[in-house]
C-alpha cells in the first residue's frame, strides 16, 4: 500500500503568487521530460514542480505510516501462526516504503520531521481510506486485496512519471506490494470459503469498505480540476476515473467469482465502452473526510502523536550538534 | 515430558510471547527505522517458536504448532515473566531486548552442540539471527545510555527495573541434571553465569551501572505455570479472533 490515488491540494501554498520561471531553463526541463529521461535531484526544475512533487510524495509516505495502524492493530490477535507472519511482514514493508518516501521527498529539500510536523498538525494530508476502521479480522483481508489493489494500480503508473527519486522508490515498492497483494487474496479466500460465519464476516467488511474504495482515486474527473501542466511534466500520469476503472476492471469480477457481492445495484461495466458504472458514492461525506470529520481521523492522528511524543527523547538522545545534515539523494 | 521437550517448549514460548510484545512497536516506534527493528525481530522470534513448535509436533508427537501457540492453557505455558510484561515504554522495551537477547543468543550458541539433533541444526540457524538482535541491542543502549543525562537515566531505570525478572530468564528445570548429563544442554547455571559477564562488559560500555545481583531476588514461576495476569490478557487478544470459530480454518 498505500499510495493514495487522489492527492489533496494545501491552500495554503495554492495562494502563492506564481513564480516566474526562466523560459530556456524550463524548455530544456521540459524537453528532457519529453524525451522520457528521469530528473534527478541536482538538475533544475520549476518551482511548481518541486512542490507539486514533493506535496504528492509526502501525503504518499503518511498514507504508508497511518496505513499501517489500522492493520497494525490485527498483527496481535492475527488467528494462527501463518497469517501472523505474513501480517507483522507486510505492515513492516509498509513502514519500510514510508522510510524509502520519506527519503526521496527529502531529495527535495523538506526535511522528515518537517513532513511528520506537517502531519500531526493536519497540515498534510493522508488517504482518506484510512479514516475508516478496521474492524473485523476481515477487514484485514479486505485491506489487504482491495485497499493495496488499488494503490498497486496507482503506484505501477506513478512508477513511470518523471522524478528520478520517485520512480525508483515506487519500484520497489510495487515489486513489494505484489507479495501484499497475494497474502491479503489468499486470506480473503480462505474466509470466502469457510464457515457461514467467516463469509458473513467477509461480505459485512466488503459492505462497509465499498465506499472507501470507490472514494480511493478521488472524485470524478469532471469535478476535479485538471492540470495540463502536471501531466506534461509527468507528475500525474493518470487521471482519477481512468485509475478508478482499470481497478474496477481488475478486482470487481474476483470478489464477484468468490459468491460475494459489493452494496450497488449499479456497479456494472458497459461491455462496449468498457467503463464501469457505479451510484453516486457521496463525495460530499468524501471530502467531509478528507478535511478531518471522519471515523477515525481524530483517533488515527493520537496514536501517532502518542508514538511522536513518546519517541522525542530518544530522537533528542541521538541529535549530535555537530554532525552535519545532509540531504539524501536516492 | 522428557527434559528436551521442556526445554525445548520453555524456549518457544519465551519466543513467541517476546515476539507478541515486539510486533506491538509496529507503528508506534520512536523513529520509523525502530518501527522496522522491532518489527522485524517480532517475526524472527514468531519464526523461531513455530520452528521448536514444529519439532515438538513431528518428534515427540505433541499437537500442531498452531494448536501449541494459540490453544494451551495459561498454566501450561512455560514463559518467563520477563517476556510477558507489557510495554508502553520504549526504554525497557529496549533493555529487554538487550538482556533477553543476550541470553537467548547464548543459548543457542550452547544449544548447537545439544546431543538433540534437531535443537542443534535449529539452533545454527537461529544463532544466526539472533547475532543481529544483539548487534542492534548493544548499538541502541550504547547511543543512548551516552546519549544524554536523560536517556542515561531512563535506561539505568529500566534496567534497574528489569534485572531481577532477567534472571527468572535462568529459572532451572526440574529436570536440569538430565539435561546436562545427556548433553542436550549446559544448564541455566552456566549459561547465567556467561551472561553475566557478557552484559556487564555492555552495559558499562554504554555508561551505565550494573545492579547489584547479590541483593536482588529473581523473579520465578513461569517455568513452572505461575504466570502474570499480563500473559492472560496477551493470551486474550492473541486468541481473540480464533475463538469467534475454534473450527474454522483461517
Amino acid at each position: 500500500m498505500y499510495g493514495g490515488g487522489y492527492i489533496q491540494e494545501d491552500k495554503n501554498v495554492k495562494k502563492a503568487k506564481p513564480v516566474e520561471e526562466d523560459p530556456v531553463k524550463l524548455a530544456a526541463f521540459e524537453a528532457k521530460i519529453e524525451a522520457g529521461e528521469k530528473i534527478e535531484p541536482e538538475d533544475w526544475m520549476p518551482f511548481e514542480y518541486r512542490r507539486q512533487l514533493i506535496r504528492m510524495i509526502e501525503q504518499h509516505a503518511h498514507s504508508e505510516v497511518i496505513g499501517s495502524l489500522p492493520e497494525g492493530t490485527w498483527i496481535t490477535r492475527a488467528p494462527n501462526f501463518k497469517r501472523k507472519l505474513a501480517l507483522v511482514a507486510k505492515v513492516q514493508d509498509e513502514i519500510g516504503h514510508a522510510h524509502l518516501l520519506y527519503n526521496a521527498a527529502e531529495t527535495l529539500g523538506k526535511s522528515r520531521n518537517e513532513m511528520i510536523n506537517d502531519l500531526l498538525s493536519g497540515k498534510s494530508k493522508y488517504s482518506n481510506v484510512f479514516n475508516y476502521p478496521a474492524k473485523t479480522w476481515a477487514d484485514v483481508t479486505v485491506i489487504g486485496f482491495l485497499i493495496d489493489g488499488a494503490a498497486i494500480v496507482n503506484q505501477l503508473i506513478n512508477s513511470k512519471g518523471s522524478y528520478g527519486p520517485y520512480c525508483r522508490a515506487l519500484e520497489r515498492i510495487c515489486y513489494e506490494e505484489s507479495f501484499h497483494l497475494k497474502q491479503g487474496h489468499e486470506a480473503l479466500v480462505a474466509l470466502a470459503t469457510g464457515t457461514p460465519a467467516q463469509r458473513d464476516m467477509l461480505q459485512d467488511a466488503l459492505n462497509r469498505w465499498y465506499k472507501p474504495m470507490i472514494h480511493f482515486f478521488g472524485p470524478p474527473d469532471k469535478t476535479s480540476v485538471h492540470s495540463e501542466k502536471l501531466m506534461k511534466w509527468k507528475v500525474k500520469m493518470a487521471s482519477n476515473d481512468d485509475m478508478r476503472n482499470q481497478f474496477l476492471d481488475s478486482y470487481v469480477p474476483k470478489i464477484w467469482e468468490l459468491g460475494l457481492s459489493f452494496p450497488d445495484e449499479k456497479l456494472k461495466k458497459n461491455e462496449e465502452t468498457g467503463v464501469w458504472g457505479f451510484s453516486d458514492p457521496d463525495w460530499d461525506e468524501f471530502f467531509r473526510v478528507i478535511n478531518g470529520d471522519g471515523p477515525c481521523n481524530e483517533e488515527r492522528l493520537a496514536v501517532r502523536k502518542w508514538a511522536e511524543e513518546n519517541g522525542e527523547w530518544v530522537r533528542k538522545a541521538l541529535m549530535k550538534p555537530e554532525e552535519k545534515i545532509t540531504i539524501p539523494l536516492s | 515430558m522428557k527434559p528436551e521437550q521442556e526445554l525445548m517448549l520453555k524456549t518457544a514460548d519465551d519466543a513467541l510471547i517476546l515476539g507478541h510484545r515486539n510486533s506491538e512497536w509496529t507503528g508506534l516506534g520512536p523513529i520509523l527505522e525502530e518501527d522496522i527493528s522491532f518489527s522485524s525481530m517480532a517475526q524472527d522470534k514468531i519464526g523461531h517458536a513455530l520452528a521448536i513448535y514444529k519439532i515438538l509436533h513431528n518428534e515427540f508427537g505433541m499437537d500442531v504448532p498452531d494448536k501449541l501457540g494459540f490453544e494451551r492453557e495459561i498454566k501450561s505455558m512455560k514463559c518467563c515473566h520477563f517476556t510477558e510484561l507489557p510495554t508502553e515504554d520504549y526504554a525497557f522495551a529496549l533493555i529487554r531486548h538487550f538482556l533477553f537477547d543476550h541470553a537467548s543468543f547464548l543459548r543457542f550458541n550452547a544449544l548447537e552442540n545439544s546431543s538433540n539433533e534437531s535443537l542443534a541444526n535449529l539452533s545454527r540457524k537461529v544463532r544466526g539471527e539472533l547475532k543481529y538482535h544483539v548487534m542492534h541491542a548493544n548499538v541502541w543502549i550504547n547511543q543512548l545510555g551516552n546519549g544524554n543525562e536523560d536517556s542515561n537515566s531512563r535506561l539505568q531505570k529500566a534496567l534497574d527495573f528489569s534485572m531481577p525478572y532477567a534472571l527468572g530468564i535462568f529459572e532451572e528445570s526440574p529436570m536440569e541434571n538430565e539435561l546436562i548429563e545427556k548433553n542436550i544442554f549446559v544448564g541455566e547455571k552456566a549459561l547465567k553465569e556467561k551472561w553475566i559477564s557478557l552484559i556487564s562488559n555492555e552495559i558499562e560500555k554504554a555508561g551505565l551501572k550494573m545492579p547489584e545481583l547479590d541483593k536482588l531476588n529473581p523473579v520465578m514461576g513461569g517455568r513452572n505455570g505461575y504466570h502474570t495476569d499480563d500473559l492472560a490478557k496477551l493470551m486474550t487478544e492473541m486468541t481473540e479472533v480464533f475463538k469467534t470459530d475454534v473450527n474454522a480454518e483461517w
